[in-house]
């Protein structure tokens, strides 16, 4: 069974709009004008990822949040989960840029570390 | 009365890689002034990703792309004051500034850094007819309050305009389990990045509506519902388009003002296309010594291009101070025209520019298969063809020093979009 | 709730409610006014022309003329009392043709017969010396440098302050649902408890009618009758330097152009009678209106920088003159009812007026402690550099600016909060130290002033509201 996925292309400005054809393993990519185009379609309907981004709150902090992310991209279908369980954290401060805050979001194996730093109050 | 060689004002990314340029240029007596209580400005609340791919090679947050910068910042061991709010500047460079620590000061200034950033235009800038209740924020403030905070604005959202800001708070709202329900946005495109509205929009099936606009805000307290409509080329509602949503909130993120309060009081000019400062080659305003760069020069969409820029203006006021010489209009104007809507600079000195000068620009509508052309006093000096061109993306050409030199008693450089014959 | 006894109620914290409330704090009685929203100055005297008209326009004999005038005549004493911004602009009403001159000179004879004073015609050559942005096609003004313009925030603000230092006791959210008549008395059921008092003081805006009609077999009708305004940035605040109104004629009642008393542009008001006394929403066509109108007064008005739009409700009674004094058929309860325009212009004037009755009424005798001054809120970006550095100096909260477009610190809002009747709500800040009305609308300093409040008052982030309960800021 053939599934036809259309999506635009984000690699440059240039936005095309590019169809990808999935047969089995057998995936076909249109409407790019370059290899990068190629790769994106091929990843967005084999295996999407994306960072995530969020806040958790720091106790004893001179802020009262710092950022985090996703030590790398994880799944698209992932993303809910992960936000999920970054909600249920906090930290205690001080907290360093790079800072593992969880090792091991949502079985994804990718950690979430800290993207702002913060010192103690 | 204090005095220092340069004084930046503003302590985001602009005025932090402005600072380390003139330090690294050999001024030591430098002085950043930050209003708010960190530095990295408005970096700190977009806790997004793709920052930094240009300078860094590498994706960032903003919070980590405004870290790189502040600790270039401590470890060259510039002074900077947060809390510090510049209230007056006038033509002698004599900086008021008021702080809870240091009180009131004056600060006389050799050369400034202008580097202020830029505001969101709000909800009255727009005149939306309707109710006047709780629950109408532009985008950056609920950024603020969400990432900074840790607040949640609103359950069911509509967002105004399909800027940048607008798009990343879509997607944050979403995370956070609110339900944006549609983005709407008046032109016929989008103001923002094709990567925005992909991993912003579509990954949540939140509706883009081009061509659309809010008609009315219903809502006696907080809000309740909005009314959308269809707008035609005229950019005015179409009667019998309009379509209702049930909302509590809605965000607007309908475009950048820079802000140049501080600017017109000390008497430099403003382009009324920018909303920025008047410069040339130097990104010196038409006030000696008055550097800008940044956002509070026009409205950039990438941090990257925001530092660099704002790099150049450090350096060259580290020159200004070493030499202390007015070096006069620069006689060369920069043109802007046929779907090109501004340059910066908008002039330059053939004699003083450097071997390689960066033009930035903004056009006007989605292009397709027109070529950027230069030309020098009437004489077509280069075409670079491009297949789409989208008023969302800034532009620039690159002149180099020698081809302006050759062409002798040059007044005027026009930079124009030409439709290519394909 | 135990019950609450007065001698006297006044009902509703507008202009004219805390007007009369200040000056029943002159007199030994036992007052309160009742408040239905969260602050005062939350309906009428919150949206308005903010002009303290000459008096030129109610006909001779009305209660409309005499206090008017009378208003426009204590308004600069009063600004100094009780420190409130007030400007004596000069205004002038503009004839765009030939065939409406008589109408202008009838308004100029109507004014004499008032008593404006100093009253002048002048020819459109004079008009355009003076205002370099009026239109060609005006032929003749009527000029009146009595005319002036008032913060309505500042002096309602100011009068509610002055009142309850000096023994009012004001009950904000406190709205009224119902009225009985008792045997020495009234008994006023609220949601906050019921109150008795021996006189009330009907001053219940767009809402008097209702209350009015509860005692009364003397029906009023007020009809909310909406103006949408525009008000431009401060860089055009300039654009004229007196109030400019179009003399009422084939076009309607017209449009005015007026600077405000803090440097801003005001267009407006349109006049549309609706039903809802509660709505106060523009429409696309009312601000469109009012802008294409402003035009035959006003040259090249840059309607780029409009900051904000907003809409206000006049109380208009179908009697056309204000309802004051003394029900007929309900003895104690005074009315200060049908209050529209010259309505702002005679607050003095009118709280004075239903004071002095009451107090007779009531056989109330002055105090001697009344205090007629009042202290307002520093405005720290207003003061000369040195005063200012000696300010933070002493308090070092004037060093931090909370909203940048207008340069209000953090002390200013403390203040603001905590002062006698203080804030409550984000729009009682507003109101009370101007922060986000700059240009970019609160944009910036909305956090910051949340944070603030809830601070100072312990009020959690989540509980504070941008006015009444429903307007809370934070959902989630």
């Amino acid at each position: 069974m053939t599934e036809v996925r259309e999506m635009i292309c984000i690699n440059c400005p240039l936005g095309y709009p590019l169809t990808v054809t999935i047969d089995g393993e057998n995936i076909k990519v249109e409407g790019n004008t370059c290899p990068r185009g190629e790769a994106y379609g091929k990843k967005e309907v084999t295996n999407p990822t994306r960072i995530v981004t969020s806040t958790v709150p720091v106790e004893g902090g001179d802020l009262p949040r710092v950022s985090v992310k996703t030590a790398s991209d994880i799944p698209k279908g992932k993303i809910f989960a992960c936000m999920d369980e970054i909600r249920k954290v906090k930290v205690n401060a001080p907290v360093k840029i790079g800072d593992v805050i969880i090792p091991d979001c949502a079985g994804t194996g990718v950690a979430i570390i800290a993207t702002k730093a913060t010192g103690q109050a | 009365m204090i005095r220092h060689d340069i004084v930046v004002i503003g302590g985001g990314p602009a005025g932090l890689a402005a600072a380390a340029a003139a330090k690294k240029k050999g001024i030591d007596d430098i002085l950043i002034l930050e209003r708010d209580t960190l530095l990295g400005g408005i970096l700190n609340q977009c806790i997004h990703n793709g920052f930094g791919l240009h300078t860094f090679k590498e994706e960032l947050t903003g919070p980590e792309y405004a870290a790189r910068y502040i600790e270039q910042v401590k470890e060259l061991g510039i002074p900077y004051r947060t809390g510090s709010m510049v209230i007056d500047v006038n033509n002698k460079k004599e900086i008021t500034v008021i702080s809870r620590e240091e009180g009131l000061q004056i600060i006389q200034a050799k050369a400034i850094i202008l580097a202020m950033g830029c505001r969101e235009r709000p909800r009255g800038a727009l005149n939306i007819p309707g109710c006047r209740p709780a629950g109408i924020y532009t985008a950056g403030t609920a950024q603020r309050l969400m990432n900074i905070e840790g607040y949640m604005v609103g359950k069911e959202v509509v967002i105004l305009g399909s800027g940048d800001i607008g798009l990343i708070m879509a997607r944050r709202m979403m995370l956070e389990g609110a339900k944006v329900k549609v983005v709407a946005e008046l032109m016929p495109y989008s103001g923002g990045l094709k990567r925005n509205i992909v991993q912003c929009l579509d990954d949540y099936g939140i509706p883009l509506k081009l061509s659309h606009t809010v008609v009315n805000i219903e809502g006696k307290s907080r809000v309740t519902g909005i009314t959308l409509a269809e707008v035609g080329p005229d950019r005015k509602p179409i009667p019998g388009t309009e379509e209702h949503y049930s909302c509590d909130t809605l965000l607007l993120s309908c475009g950048l003002i820079p802000e140049n309060e501080l600017t017109k009081e000390l008497g430099a000019s403003i382009s009324p296309i920018t909303s920025g400062p008047v410069v040339n080659d130097r990104l010196e305003t038409d006030q000696p010594g008055v550097f800008a760069c940044g956002n509070v020069l026009h409205v950039h969409d990438l941090v990257d291009y925001v530092s660099e820029e704002a790099a150049l203006a450090g350096g060259y006021a580290a020159d200004f101070v070493k030499t202390e010489k007015d070096a006069g209009k620069a006689p060369v104007a920069l043109k802007a025209e046929n779907g090109v809507r501004y340059t910066v600079p908008q002039y330059l000195d053939p004699e003083a520019m450097a071997d390689k000068l960066t033009v930035r620009f903004r056009v006007a509508d989605i292009y397709k298969n027109r070529s950027i052309c230069v030309y020098f006093d009437g004489k077509l000096v280069s075409r670079t063809k491009k297949r789409v061109l989208a008023p969302g993306e800034m532009e620039q050409v690159v002149l180099k020093k020698e081809e302006v030199l050759v062409s002798a008693g040059l007044k005027e450089i026009t930079i124009r979009t030409e439709v290519e014959e394909s | 709730m135990s019950e609450k006894f007065y001698d006297v109620i006044v009902i509703g914290g507008g202009a004219i409610g805390c007007g009369i409330a200040r000056e029943l704090s002159r007199y030994r009685c036992n007052a309160a006014l009742l408040e239905k929203e969260e602050d005062v100055c939350s309906g009428t005297s919150k949206a308005n022309s903010a002009i303290v008209h000459a008096g030129y326009d109610a006909m001779p004999g009305t209660l409309k003329a005499k206090l008017n005038v009378r208003g426009n005549a204590m308004m600069e004493q009063l600004s100094k009392d009780l420190d409130f911004d007030f400007k004596r602009n000069s205004s002038l009403v503009l004839c765009f043709s030939e065939e409406d001159r008589p109408a202008l000179h009838a308004l100029y004879e109507r004014g004499l017969a008032n008593g404006v004073p100093d009253l002048k015609l002048i020819s459109g050559d004079e008009v355009r010396k003076r205002e370099p942005n009026i239109t060609d096609e005006v032929v003749e003004a009527l000029y009146a440098p009595t005319g002036g313009i008032v913060c309505p925030f500042g002096l309602t603000i100011a009068l509610a302050e002055n009142a309850c230092e000096n023994g009012v006791d004001f009950y904000r959210s406190t709205g009224v649902t119902r009225i009985e008549k008792t045997g020495k008395g009234y008994l006023l059921h609220t949601n906050q408890g019921d109150f008795r008092a021996t006189y009330v003081v009907n001053a219940a805006g767009v809402y008097a009618d209702e209350l009015h009609n509860m005692v009364s077999a003397r029906k009023l009708h007020i009809v909310p009758r909406r103006g949408d305004y525009c008000l431009l940035d401060k860089e055009a605040g300039n654009h004229v330097s007196a109030t400019v109104f179009q003399l009422p004629g084939k076009y309607g009642k017209g449009i005015l152009v007026s600077p405000t008393v803090h440097g801003n542009l005001l267009v407006g008001p349109t006049a549309i009678d609706q039903d809802d006394k509660d709505l106060t929403a523009t429409t696309a066509e009312g601000l469109a209106e009012a802008m294409e109108k402003a035009t035959k007064s006003v040259k090249n008005i840059p309607f780029r920088q409009v900051i904000t739009s907003f809409a206000g409700l006049r109380a208009h009674e179908d009697g056309d003159d204000f309802v004051l004094g003394e029900a007929e058929d309900a003895e104690g309860f005074f009315d200060a009812a049908g209050i529209e325009s010259p309505g702002l212009s005679c607050t003095p004037a009118i709280g004075e007026y239903v004071a002095t009755m009451v107090a007779q009424k009531g056989g109330y005798a002055k105090k001697d402690d009344f205090k007629a001054t009042r202290q307002g809120i520093v405005r720290a970006a207003s003061l000369p550099v040195e005063e200012r550095a000696e300010l933070i100096r002493k308090n070092p909260a004037y060093g931090t600016i909370i909203c940048r477009c207008e340069g209000v610190s953090e002390a200013e809002i403390v203040d603001a909060v905590t002062r006698t009747l203080g804030a409550r709500s984000l729009d009682g800040i507003k109101r009370r130290v101007r922060q986000g009305m700059g240009r970019c609308q609160a944009g910036f300093c909305t956090p910051r002033a949340m944070e603030i409040l809830a601070r100072e008052t312990g009020m959690t982030m989540e509980e504070i509201c941008k006015n009444r309960e429903g307007s809370e800021m934070i959902k989630g």
